[in-house]
């Protein structure tokens, strides 16, 4: 699967919080590559600056020192799409499923037929054609959360940042959430990276994992996950014989450095 | 809630007992009023208030029958109305354009928001002889008084709710690529309009306060003016007539509003 030029590759990166009582060091040399439909999991102590990095990624925040490549190029001169799905949906009241769907297409004025073409055809797939007129309100916490994935999918980005997208769902809805949103993702053949602090679900989605070390986080360690099972999905990942084995190392691995 | 599924007997039973208790509550509140009315005329007619003073509610009747016919009371309810409301229109546009600015340049927002904060303690009655010598003695002075009492708040407010904009929303915004422009098209104000109802719905009665004042100190037209003019002239029962009618405004501003915001709620569900 290797590419001679990674999609993305964070050289070096550090980034730090000023504020006036102080600077707090959140991201020490952050050093990983990601090639081309690879699926990265990020574990790591909360509050070890996960989502600062996808911030820096997704070109939000510039890192203080180091620097982002996509496709070999500064992110700054980059057209590549970045497509970023936060913790909560963030789907507004005032519009319905349709036109929330719609608005990262109105931002960047490529609202034509066949981008919304695209857009009912994810609609239809993930179950939600039904309440394209509905309201945010009126759905359920997984339904929100794959209208939020289809208004990151719509943009068709080049790169999926997750950041704890299921964090805020219930565990039942949260195990079958992941499945479809790792299933889709895998379908559309995204290359993806997925900020977690659940090892389990890091090992059902990820072919990859970066552990961080707490503050100011640094790449402690990188584990490569090979689970055997068929037709992997993150639900049928978690019935695999070395899904406990991974899971011990990771969480040696939190424990030792972590707390 | 489908009107075509039949109730159980519970449910009814939970339906006529609520229907009941808004009956009750609405019937007491009309007696309230008619025993108030009652009281005041009887006390009135025995001697037991001076009605000289005190007026009294046949008095305020008869007065208002004189004063619908020979027009003066349309004319002053008309023009307190359209002071009230023109101020309020002025106030809606002026505050919610100074507040998108002070949006747009936040350094600019932050070196004015002492002065705002000061201007908006500040006593307004105070501000209004002031006006009548800048501006003159008539309509324009008026308005801008009705201005000067709701606006600094209007403001401030409306600049600290565009400001506390929940910030995972702006950030979305960023994440699709958008700009400023769009953060604030696409999230701060469709987000501030339930609060712009509410800032609406209090500045509608400081409008009318301001345009009281106003009229009271220089005019010649206007229910201010009218309750001035009695008070001078010792006629109590034309002042009373003159203050029922601006709690009567005042509700059917408010309510006016209400039903503004009632209608956008409704197209929005």
């Amino acid at each position: 699967m290797k590419l001679s030029t990674p999609l993305l590759e964070v050289k070096d990166v550090s980034y730090a919080y000023h504020t006036k009582s102080g600077e707090t060091l959140a991201l020490s040399h952050i050093r990983f590559s990601l090639s081309k439909g690879e699926f990265l999991a990020v574990v790591g102590p909360s509050g070890c600056g996960k989502s600062t990095l996808l911030d820096m990624i997704c070109g939000i925040l510039s890192p203080e020192t180091g620097e982002i490549l996509m496709n070999g190029r500064p992110l700054c001169e980059n057209t590549a799409n970045i497509g970023y799905m936060l913790q909560k949906d963030h789907l507004f009241e005032w519009r319905t499923i349709y036109s929330n769907v719609l608005l990262g297409l109105e931002i960047q004025k490529k609202n034509t037929a066949k981008a919304r073409e695209t857009v009912d055809h994810l609609l239809t797939d993930y179950g939600l054609d039904k309440f394209k007129d509905s309201r945010p309100s009126q759905l359920s916490g997984g339904m929100r959360q794959r209208a939020a994935l289809i208004r990151t999918l719509a943009l068709e980005p080049d790169l999926l940042l997750l950041d704890e997208p299921f964090s805020a769902l219930d565990y039942q809805t949260r195990l079958s959430v992941a499945d479809d949103i790792g299933k889709i993702i895998r379908r559309e053949e995204k290359t993806a990276i997925l900020v977690t602090h659940d090892i389990s679900e890091a090992i059902s989605m990820a072919d990859r994992i970066l552990i961080l070390s707490k503050r100011p986080a640094s790449v402690q360690k990188e584990i490569r996950i090979h689970l055997s099972v068929e037709n992997r999905t993150p639900f049928s990942s978690r019935s695999a014989p070395e899904f406990k084995l991974y899971f011990n190392e990771i969480w040696k691995e939190l424990n030792h450095y972590g707390c | 809630m489908d009107a075509r599924t039949p109730l159980s007997g519970g449910q009814q039973r939970y339906l006529i007992t609520l229907r009941r208790e808004l009956r009750v509550v609405r019937l007491s509140r009309a007696g309230l009023f008619l025993f108030f009315l009652l009281l005041w005329e009887s006390t009135a007619q025995k001697g037991i208030l001076d009605s000289f003073i005190f007026s009294s509610p046949s008095l305020i009747l008869s007065a208002f029958l004189r004063m619908i016919k020979d027009g003066s009371l349309l004319t002053h309810t008309g023009v307190t109305l359209f002071e009230t409301l023109l101020s309020f229109a002025l106030v809606t546009v002026l505050g919610i354009g100074i507040a998108l600015f002070l949006w747009c340049f936040p350094r600019l927002a932050s070196v004015l928001e002492p002065y705002l904060v000061i201007l908006n303690s500040l006593p307004k009655s105070a501000l209004a002889p002031l006006l009548i010598v800048w501006l003159g003695s008539n309509m324009r002075t008026i308005v801008v008084a009705g201005i000067s009492v709701a606006i600094f708040g209007a403001v401030l407010n409306l600049y600290t709710g565009f400001e506390e904009t929940d910030p995972d929303k702006l950030k979305l915004i960023k994440t699709l690529k958008g700009t400023r422009k769009d953060a604030l098209f696409q999230v701060v104000l469709p987000a501030s309009v339930p609060l712009s109802f509410s800032i609406m719905k209090v500045n509608i009665g400081l409008c009318l306060i301001g345009v009281v004042i106003g009229e009271m100190i220089g005019s010649k037209e206007g229910l201010g003016y009218l309750i001035i003019y009695s008070s001078q002239v010792f006629q109590l029962t034309p002042m009373i007539l003159a203050i029922f009618i601006l709690c009567v405004i005042a509700v059917l501003l408010y309510s006016l509003i209400t039903i503004a915001e009632k209608q956008y709620l409704k197209k929005r569900a």
